[in-house]
C-alpha cells in the first residue's frame, strides 16, 4: 500500500516537473512611455533568466487609448495577466470584475502595511489587496535658479511657506511695456498639477479638508477652502504674478526659462535634465512643497499591478512570481534610476542616498506625509477644478461662488459613480 | 459551363458588376450599417464597456435633455455651422471667381490655396494653438502689440475661444470648396456668357443672373457637405483646448468632443450612444431639408 501511494506520488511528481519544464507565457500591460517601457524590459530580462520556465509578452499602448484598450480587451476575453492600471481606477476594474485579489500567501496583507507607504492602502478592499505599485509619485517645487540670481533673490534658498512663495513670486514677474507678463514668478495650471495641490495640500494648510475619509463627501466648501482658494486664484487675480496656462503648457514655460516657480510631480525630472548645454541649459533646483500654518502636505499618485480574472492554474501562479519580482527592493531601485519614480516601499526609498538625494529627495521626504485623493473620475474631478479656476479668472464670478459650484459639481460626479 | 447557357450578355455582366459590388457592400454593412444601429439599441442602455448592457428605455435621452452642458454643447455645434457656412462659402467662391479670371500664377495659387485642405488637422491645430498664444510666445499677439494694441485672450475668452477655433477649420476646407467652385464655374457653357455680352449685360448682372444660378448644384453640394463638417468638428476644438476639454468653461465644446468624452473617458457607452442619435437626426434632418430647399428652387 505504502509503495504504491510512494509510487504514486513519484509519477505525480515527476509528471508536474515535466510539465513545469513547458514554458509559460504571461501577458504583461502597460501604457507606453519611453523610460517605462526599457524599465520593464530589463526586468523582464532579469526576470527570465532567473525563471527560465516563464516568458513574458510585454504590450503597450499610447497613454490616450491605454484605458479604453484595456476594458475592451478584458471584457472580449483577450486582456493580459498583469495588467497595470492607474491607482484611481481601481473601484472601476472592480466593479468590471477584471482583478482577482493577491493571494495571502504571496502576499500577505500584514507585511505590505507594513513595508509600503500608507497611501498603498487604498489598494486593500475587504483586507485583501488587489494590486501593487512599483513606484510612486509625489509633487515638489521646482525653481529656476538663474531667474533667481537675475532678480536679485539666493539662488540656493527656494520658499519654505507660501508667504516666502508669494513674496518670491511677486519678485520674480516680469512685464513688458503694456504691462502683459512676459514671465511668470509662479505657474499656475490646474490641467496639470495644480488641481491636486489645491485640494490635497492648500486645502489642509488653511486648515481644512478635501473629503471624507471615506472619500464620498466633498468637505472644502467651507472657510478653509476658500480661504485656500482665494490663495490659489489670487495669484492671478489679486497679485498678477501668473498667467493661467502660461505659454500653453506650464512645465513648457519652465523648461523655456520663463518660469521661476513651478510645482508637479517627479516624472519631469526626466524633462528637464534632458539635453540643452549652456547657456540654453536648465539651472533648476527641487524642493519640499511650501507649507503654511506650520502644515505639511503633499498628493501622492501611483500606477499599480493587479492580476486580472484570466490569469489561472500555472498561469496565475507565474504572475504572482513576476508581480513579486516588479515590486522586489531591486526592482524599485532600478525604476527609480531608469524612470525617475520613488520606491512604494519604505525601506527603498528611505535609504540615505535616495531620501537625500539632489533631485528624487524632495519628493521622497514629501512621501511621508503625502495623501492620495480617492478620485471617482481624474478627469472629470480635475475638470472641477479647471472650470472653478476659470470663473474666477475668465468672467470675475466671486471666489466664494465658484467654491460652491465646484463643491456641488465634484459631488455629483461623486455621487453618480457611488450609485452605480 | 453549362449553368451559364440560359443567361444573356446583359445578365452576365450584372453578375459580374454585382460581384465585385459584393465586397464594398459586405464592408459597409458590416463597418457602417451594423455599428449605426447598434448605437440606437445601445442609447437604451447604461453600458459602460466593462459590464452588462443593461436595458433603461429613455434614461439616457431624459438625462442628456435635462443637463444644462448639453444645451450648450448644442448651441455651440450650431453656432460652429451658422458661422463657417457663411463664412467659408463667401471666401470660397470669391477666391474662385477671381482664380478663374487670372491666367499668370493659377496653378500656384490654386495649389497654395489647396495645400490647407490636405495639412493634418491636428498639426494644423497646434500650430494655430500656439499662434493664439497670449505673449511672449503668440504671434496674432505679438504683433497686436507691435501696433500698441492691447493683446486678446484667444482660447482664453469665454466669447472670443469659438471664432478663434473655427478659423482654421474653415481656412482647412477653403482648398476644396475652391476647387469645387473652380471645376463649377469652368462647367458653364462660354455660349451663355457670349450672349449676355451680346445683350449687354454688365459684370453684375453676369454674376447675379448667370454664374450663380448655374452654380446651384455646386453651391448644394457644398454647403451639405460643409454643414456635415461644421456639425460634425473635432480635431480642431480637440487639439486646440486645454486637455481637448472644449474650454474654457464648455465654450468651444461641440457634440463629438461630447460625445468622444462620454465614451471614452466616462465610458458611459449608453449615453454617448443616445447623443449620437442626437447628431444623426441633426445631420439626416439638415441634409434633407437642404436638398428639398435647392430643388424647390431650381
Amino acid at each position: 500500500m505504502r509503495l504504491n501511494i510512494l509510487l504514486l506520488l513519484t509519477y505525480l511528481s515527476l509528471s508536474f516537473s515535466a510539465k513545469a519544464q513547458e514554458i509559460i507565457e504571461i501577458d504583461y500591460w502597460q501604457y507606453a512611455y519611453k523610460e517605462r517601457i526599457s524599465a520593464i524590459d530589463k526586468l523582464i530580462t532579469m526576470f527570465e533568466a532567473e525563471n527560465p520556465n516563464i516568458k513574458v509578452n510585454h504590450t503597450t499602448f499610447a497613454y490616450a487609448q491605454y484605458r479604453t484598450k484595456v476594458a475592451a480587451a478584458v471584457s472580449a476575453g483577450e486582456g493580459p495577466d498583469i495588467v497595470q492600471l492607474f491607482y484611481g481606477w481601481l473601484d472601476d476594474y472592480l466593479a468590471g470584475g477584471i482583478l482577482q485579489p493577491l493571494s495571502q500567501q504571496e502576499f500577505p496583507t500584514a507585511e505590505i502595511d507594513e513595508l509600503y507607504f500608507p497611501m498603498v492602502q487604498n489598494m486593500k478592499v475587504d483586507g485583501e489587496y488587489y494590486a501593487l505599485p512599483t513606484a510612486v509619485r509625489s509633487l515638489a517645487l521646482f525653481w529656476n535658479k538663474k531667474l533667481f540670481r537675475e532678480a536679485g533673490l539666493d539662488p540656493e534658498k527656494p520658499p519654505k511657506t507660501l508667504d516666502e512663495l508669494l513674496d518670491h513670486a511677486k519678485k520674480l514677474t516680469k512685464r513688458d511695456r503694456a504691462g502683459n507678463i512676459i514671465q511668470v514668478g509662479m505657474t499656475l495650471s490646474p490641467t496639470g498639477q495644480d488641481h491636486n495641490w489645491w485640494r490635497e495640500v492648500l486645502t489642509r494648510q488653511y486648515g481644512g479638508k478635501p473629503y471624507s475619509n471615506d472619500g464620498a463627501k466633498v468637505l472644502y466648501d467651507d472657510q478653509a477652502g476658500l480661504d485656500a482658494f482665494k490663495f490659489y486664484s489670487g495669484l492671478s487675480t489679486d497679485h498678477n504674478v501668473t498667467v493661467v496656462d502660461f505659454m500653453d503648457k506650464s512645465e513648457a514655460a519652465f523648461r523655456a526659462g520663463r518660469a521661476a516657480l513651478h510645482i508637479d510631480g517627479s516624472f519631469l525630472l526626466g524633462t528637464f535634465n534632458r539635453g540643452g548645454r549652456r547657456p540654453l541649459r536648465l539651472e533648476w533646483g527641487v524642493t519640499e512643497l511650501p507649507r503654511h500654518n506650520g502644515i505639511k502636505s503633499n498628493y501622492a499618485s501611483y500606477w499599480v499591478n493587479g492580476i486580472t480574472t484570466k490569469a489561472a492554474g500555472a498561469k496565475k501562479q507565474a504572475a504572482e512570481k513576476f508581480l513579486k519580482f516588479i515590486t522586489s527592493e531591486e526592482a524599485m531601485q532600478l525604476w527609480l534610476d531608469e524612470v525617475g519614480e520613488l520606491p512604494a516601499r519604505k525601506a527603498v526609498a528611505m535609504q540615505d542616498s535616495n531620501k537625500n538625494h539632489s533631485t528624487y529627495g524632495a519628493f521622497i521626504r514629501g512621501l511621508d506625509y503625502a495623501v492620495s485623493t480617492k478620485f471617482y473620475s481624474e478627469a472629470g474631478q480635475r475638470q472641477t477644478v479647471v472650470d472653478m479656476l476659470d470663473r474666477v479668472v475668465l468672467t470675475g464670478m466671486s471666489a466664494k461662488e465658484s467654491l460652491a459650484i465646484a463643491a456641488r459639481e465634484d459631488q455629483a460626479i461623486i455621487d453618480k459613480a457611488l450609485n452605480k | 459551363m453549362s449553368n451559364n447557357k440560359g443567361l444573356t450578355v446583359g445578365q452576365k455582366r450584372a453578375i459580374w458588376a454585382w460581384l465585385f459590388l459584393v465586397i464594398p457592400i459586405v464592408y459597409f454593412i458590416i463597418v457602417r450599417f451594423y455599428p449605426t444601429f447598434d448605437a440606437f439599441s445601445m442609447s437604451f442602455t447604461d453600458w459602460n464597456i466593462i459590464g452588462e448592457r443593461n436595458y433603461i428605455g429613455f434614461d439616457n435621452y431624459v438625462t442628456l435633455f435635462n443637463d444644462p452642458v448639453f444645451w450648450v454643447v448644442l448651441g455651440n455645434t450650431f453656432e460652429y455651422l451658422l458661422f463657417g457656412i457663411p463664412i467659408s462659402l463667401l471666401l470660397s467662391f470669391t477666391i474662385a471667381y477671381y482664380l478663374d479670371q487670372i491666367k499668370f500664377g493659377h496653378g500656384l495659387l490654386r495649389a497654395c490655396y489647396f495645400v490647407p485642405f490636405l495639412t493634418t488637422a491636428v498639426a494644423m491645430a497646434w500650430v494655430w494653438r500656439w499662434f493664439y498664444q497670449p505673449v511672449p510666445i503668440g504671434i496674432f499677439n505679438l504683433a497686436l502689440g507691435e501696433l500698441g494694441i492691447l493683446q486678446m485672450d484667444f482660447l482664453r475668452s469665454t466669447t472670443q475661444a469659438l471664432p478663434a477655433v473655427l478659423m482654421p477649420a474653415i481656412w482647412a476646407g477653403l482648398g476644396f470648396q475652391i476647387i469645387i467652385f473652380l471645376a463649377g464655374i469652368r462647367s458653364i457653357p462660354d455660349s451663355y456668357y457670349e450672349a449676355a455680352k451680346i445683350d449687354g449685360a454688365g459684370d453684375r448682372q453676369i454674376l447675379w443672373e448667370i454664374t450663380l444660378p448655374q452654380l446651384r448644384a455646386t453651391i448644394t453640394f457644398i454647403v451639405i457637405t460643409s454643414s456635415i463638417g461644421f456639425l460634425r468638428i473635432f480635431d480642431q476644438v480637440y487639439n486646440m483646448t486645454q486637455e481637448g476639454e472644449g474650454g474654457p468653461l464648455n465654450a468651444t465644446r461641440p457634440l463629438v468632443i461630447h460625445i468622444y468624452k462620454s465614451a471614452f473617458e466616462d465610458f458611459e457607452m449608453g449615453m454617448a450612444a443616445a447623443q449620437t442619435v442626437v447628431l444623426f437626426t441633426i445631420l439626416m434632418v439638415i441634409t434633407l431639408l437642404q436638398l428639398k430647399v435647392m430643388k424647390k428652387d431650381g
